[in-house]
């Protein structure tokens, strides 16, 4: 938390804490950093590829689908979904962690189980989107859809896809097994003991670290 | 309008007894609600009948999504309030990602050219469209395909 801060403050003039937040909390900055550069690193080979590859298919055509709405064509309607329930659960998260700066036990635990149900929502979503494409043929190393221009597609396609959504859904699951962890943490007051919930905002810098990456995979697959 | 219903955010409720500000949150909410609503209008109604268009529009998701990163990282992952240290220290070395994207873009689209070049095989395997789907195994007629006459094996 940042303290009032006098203008002109000499940060680098030792006795002081030149970041002004709490250790754990930096650090989960710098993994969060490193974590940025691995999914950097698998998004932008993915661009790469696509753009030495003359062809590519149409993320419309792909992502059509929509659960129980049989061969309808709604294309990105079910992504969109998934996106809000995201975003959605970025904000119960901010709102736990604003509960826990006012010591505020039961809000906590409200607004955390509201963040778990978020990302197991998210996580449903994805499983169904992932079974419905491998139902239609698609998997590492196969891909039914063909290119814009009507050309065969190559399987960069599907293997980029799986490999990356996969891993952030990974990083999702990870995330609600966090924040499960913070509920019964805060369940059983740790924190009230400890005086402070700044565990809580730890949590919530990956939970919405996560949101971030989305906005990246999101645009990547589903918009160019 | 008839029936007019307050809706109450449970936020409000619970945020104003001390000094936590809920406002900015539900504020960045509806920034970053409203950005996708209009990325998922222009890359479902839009887009797709432009397709000479594209870059413009894949300018445009770009401009919308560092926005939404933007607004992530400032408001809900709190750094735009963190002192100015701080923020360099994330923010300096997430520059690098500016060298990354553009030296690995170029790279592959100069991959392209060159195995277009060099490679008529690949070139011509990868831009002759495949003949129109014939349902149910008609393998043969496939071949002759080429010479484009939609509909008529229905």
């Amino acid at each position: 938390m940042a303290q009032a801060v006098p203008a002109n403050q000499k940060w680098w003039g030792g006795g002081k804490s030149p970041f002004n937040v709490e250790y754990g909390k930096l650090m989960m900055w710098y993994f969060l950093m490193s974590d940025a550069f691995t999914f950097g690193a698998f998004l932008i080979s993915y661009g790469t590829v696509r753009f030495s590859s003359n062809g590519w298919p149409d993320p419309n055509e792909v992502f059509k689908s929509f659960p129980g709405m049989g061969h309808a064509n709604m294309p990105l309607v079910f992504v969109s979904v998934m996106t809000f329930i995201l975003i959605m659960s970025s904000v119960t998260m901010v709102l736990a962690v604003g509960a826990g700066h006012m010591n505020d036990r039961k809000s906590v635990l409200k607004w955390l189980a509201w963040t778990i149900v978020g990302g197991a929502a998210f996580l449903g979503c994805q499983a169904w989107e992932w079974a419905h494409l491998h139902a239609e043929g698609a998997w590492w190393g196969r891909n039914p859809f063909h290119n814009f221009d009507g050309t065969e597609a190559s399987t960069n396609f599907t293997n980029f896809f799986f490999t990356i959504t996969g891993f952030h859904g990974f990083h999702v699951l990870s995330g609600v097994v966090i924040n499960i962890i913070m509920f019964i943490m805060t369940y059983r007051g740790v924190f009230d003991r400890r005086g402070h919930y700044l565990m809580i905002e730890k949590a919530g810098l990956y939970w919405h670290f996560v949101d971030l990456v989305w906005v990246f995979v999101f645009t990547c697959f589903y918009l160019f | 309008m008839a029936h007019h219903e307050t809706t109450h955010t449970e936020a409000h409720g619970h945020g104003e007894k001390k000094h936590f500000d809920t406002k900015p949150i539900w504020r960045t909410f509806w920034i970053l609600l409203i950005i996708t609503a209009i990325e998922l209008i222009v890359g479902m109604f839009i887009a797709p009948h432009f397709h000479n268009l594209k870059l413009m529009f894949n300018i445009l998701y770009i401009i919308f999504t560092g926005a939404k990163a933007f607004y992530i990282i400032a408001e809900f992952m709190h750094l735009g309030h963190e002192i100015k240290n701080m923020i360099m220290t994330i923010a300096v070395p997430a520059l690098l990602f500016i060298w990354f994207i553009a030296a690995f873009l170029w790279d592959g689209n100069s991959y392209k050219n060159l195995r277009n070049n060099y490679d008529r095989y690949h070139k011509e395997a990868t831009t002759t469209p495949l003949p129109k789907k014939a349902e149910a195994g008609h393998g043969e007629h496939s071949e002759h395909g080429a010479e484009e006459k939609p509909e008529a094996v229905h």
